[in-house]
């Protein structure tokens, strides 16, 4: 052991410490909800839509699964809060555990043919299962309300305390802590040997077997972990909206889901979380500026992000700390 | 009596119709220094990614410690003991040497699943890590990102990687590949230096040190065993010069 003592181990020891950074960036939804009291749907729309994104970003991000139909289980959660709560069953943690279960099987099922092949294979049977989904939905009519949506929900009180109103301030918190106690186990798990083990799946899949490592176990189990997250996140909107619409299981979800996490860059949690940020804020704001042709520019916004900020917003923030660094260095000199 | 550490029976590799592995049968003592030579395309690597599990064969047996593990997937030979390094590498360029490593060890020790407390507090991996990185002298480098490394250094955690299998057999399939010469005998003044138990089959193309440090040798050629024998007989075997005639063979 005389080795390990020359060496300083806090790099990989300190590894999963909070960094200042973080706490910050935890202060924005606190601030948001004083800042803008008004948009409190909004900014529940983007919380929910962050935990879909930091679903993508566990199965992508970090293990390189692709998928253009992550809205599947999205979708899958919304319907099975959505119908519990529609038949009497209210209690909004039960909804969001069913989702869960429920997308959980769904994920671990199709782990084994997204497993089968290589990234394009992946985006058709992901996208393929993403569709069945959808026309499932719409046919079955008197059990999921078809193109109408699904009616009737009522939702309880968050743990029996908390009603919903008419300004969605509860809605807001809810949605904030159920992100926030997810993000904390996502990081629990990111920062682990799990997590260290799916970064190697990622980044050389070929050499994990000559490490004794099971790569396709490794891989279900986060697919199965991604679908929960995604599920999660459909329940929540379908309890915040009290309404389930068609959409969730639609294309262009999946689609958008991609681009935001490309948009914020992959493979850091926070990256999935500041896209959601950046992009529906877009969205909201050019959408009120130019109603018609609003997704001129938001097409714009993505071509220059992408084109000089590789790694998306978190790899522009992280280069401008670097420069940042780099320019203090020189003044003190 | 000899121990064989790894053995294959009539093994056969077909590819549509080329056969890349013609009947071999090889046998690896316990403890040896085994190379492996032959011209390229002689189907060296085919007979390595047999041995490890990357390529099913379409006949015959592989056998490790008297074990039959045709048919076993590629980790779980490695949970048996029988690592092995890349020709090319295959390492993980975004971790840094001391990540890559103790992902490694965190494996064998049978903990790569753990998903709830952090990697550091799995003390006794991140040391044994450490070590490993010590004695191979690659400590100052230990935070280094795989691929701001150098070439030779590279090559090294190629070794590391498989070394933290704790290997029974270790199958080195070109481990000076693209090195130049001068960092290659420090490259195999590490390996002459790994310790007796465990076993080690040796691809390389450099027969200067093929000779120094092997002391049995199988001469492969079109897929099929020619010869095999000790240094000496090797080197004054007529068939295995008509077969490297051009390449000069130095002792």
């Amino acid at each position: 052991m005389q080795a390990a003592l020359t060496l300083d181990l806090a790099p990989i020891a300190r590894a999963d410490r909070w960094r200042p950074a973080e706490l910050a960036f935890w202060l924005i939804p606190v601030a948001a909800y004083f800042i803008f009291p008004d948009n409190l749907v909004l900014l529940t729309q983007i919380a929910i839509t962050a935990l879909f994104c930091l679903s993508l970003d566990l199965i992508l991000g970090y293990a390189g699964i692709v998928s253009l139909g992550h809205a599947a289980f999205f979708g899958l959660g919304a319907y099975a809060a959505g119908l519990l709560a529609a038949h009497g069953y209210g209690d909004p943690l039960l909804g969001l555990v069913a989702a869960a279960l429920v997308t959980a099987v769904l994920g671990y099922v199709t782990s084994f043919l997204v497993l089968r092949g290589a990234d394009l294979t992946r985006l058709m049977v992901t996208l393929g299962v993403a569709m069945m989904l959808y026309e499932i939905a719409n046919k079955l009519t008197h059990i999921t309300g078809g193109v109408d949506g699904l009616q009737g929900m009522e939702v309880l009180p968050v743990l029996g305390q908390f009603e919903f109103d008419l300004y969605g301030k509860t809605a807001y918190w809810y949605a904030i802590a159920v992100l926030f106690a997810l993000f904390c186990v996502a990081r629990k798990l990111v920062h682990s040997p799990f997590g260290l083990s799916l970064k190697g799946v990622r980044l050389n899949v070929g050499r994990m077997p000559a490490i004794g490592a099971p790569v396709n176990a490794r891989l279900s189990a986060v697919y199965t972990i991604g679908a929960a997250y995604a599920g999660i996140a459909g329940a929540l909107l379908a309890q915040t909206t009290q309404f389930v619409a068609l959409d969730v299981l639609a294309f262009n979800r999946s689609a958008e889901l991609l681009l935001i996490l490309v948009l914020g860059g992959s493979g850091s949690l926070y990256g999935a979380l500041l896209g959601t940020i950046v992009f529906m804020s877009a969205h909201h704001m050019l959408s009120d500026l130019n109603p018609q042709y609003w997704q001129f520019w938001l097409g714009a916004l993505l071509v220059v992000i992408v084109l000089f900020a590789r790694d998306g917003v978190m790899g522009g923030l992280r280069g401008g700390q670097r420069r940042l660094g780099a320019a203090l260095g020189r003044t003190k000199q | 009596m000899t121990s064989y550490a790894l053995q294959t029976r009539n093994l056969v590799k077909k590819f549509g119709g080329f056969i890349a592995t013609n009947d071999v049968t090889l046998n690896v003592e316990a403890g040896a220094r085994h190379a492996l030579i032959g011209p390229n395309g002689a189907g060296k690597t085919t007979l390595i990614n047999l041995l490890t599990g990357f390529l099913e064969p379409t006949s015959g047996e592989v056998i490790l410690n008297g074990d039959t593990v045709t048919h076993l997937a590629q980790h779980q030979r490695v949970k048996r003991g029988l690592a092995r390094t890349f020709q090319i590498n295959r390492l993980f360029a975004d971790l840094t040497v001391l990540e890559s490593v103790t992902m490694a060890v965190n494996e064998r020790i049978g903990i790569g699943a753990r998903f709830w407390r952090p990697v550091g507090a799995y003390a006794e991996a991140v040391d044994e890590a450490a070590s490993l990185l010590s004695t191979l002298r690659l400590l100052d480098l230990a935070h280094e990102k795989t691929r701001n490394l150098a070439y030779g250094k590279q090559r090294l955690i190629e070794i590391a990687l498989a070394l933290a299998m704790k290997p029974g057999v270790l199958l080195l399939d070109e481990p000076a590949a693209g090195v130049p010469t001068s960092e290659s005998r420090e490259l195999f003044e590490t390996i002459a230096a790994l310790p007796r138990d465990v076993t080690i089959l040796l691809i390389e193309h450099d027969m200067d040190l093929v000779f120094r440090f092997a002391d049995c040798i199988s001469v492969l050629v079109s897929g099929a065993l020619l010869t095999g024998g000790t240094p000496d007989e090797i080197a004054n075997n007529p068939k295995v010069k008509e077969v490297y005639l051009g390449e000069a063979i130095s002792v």
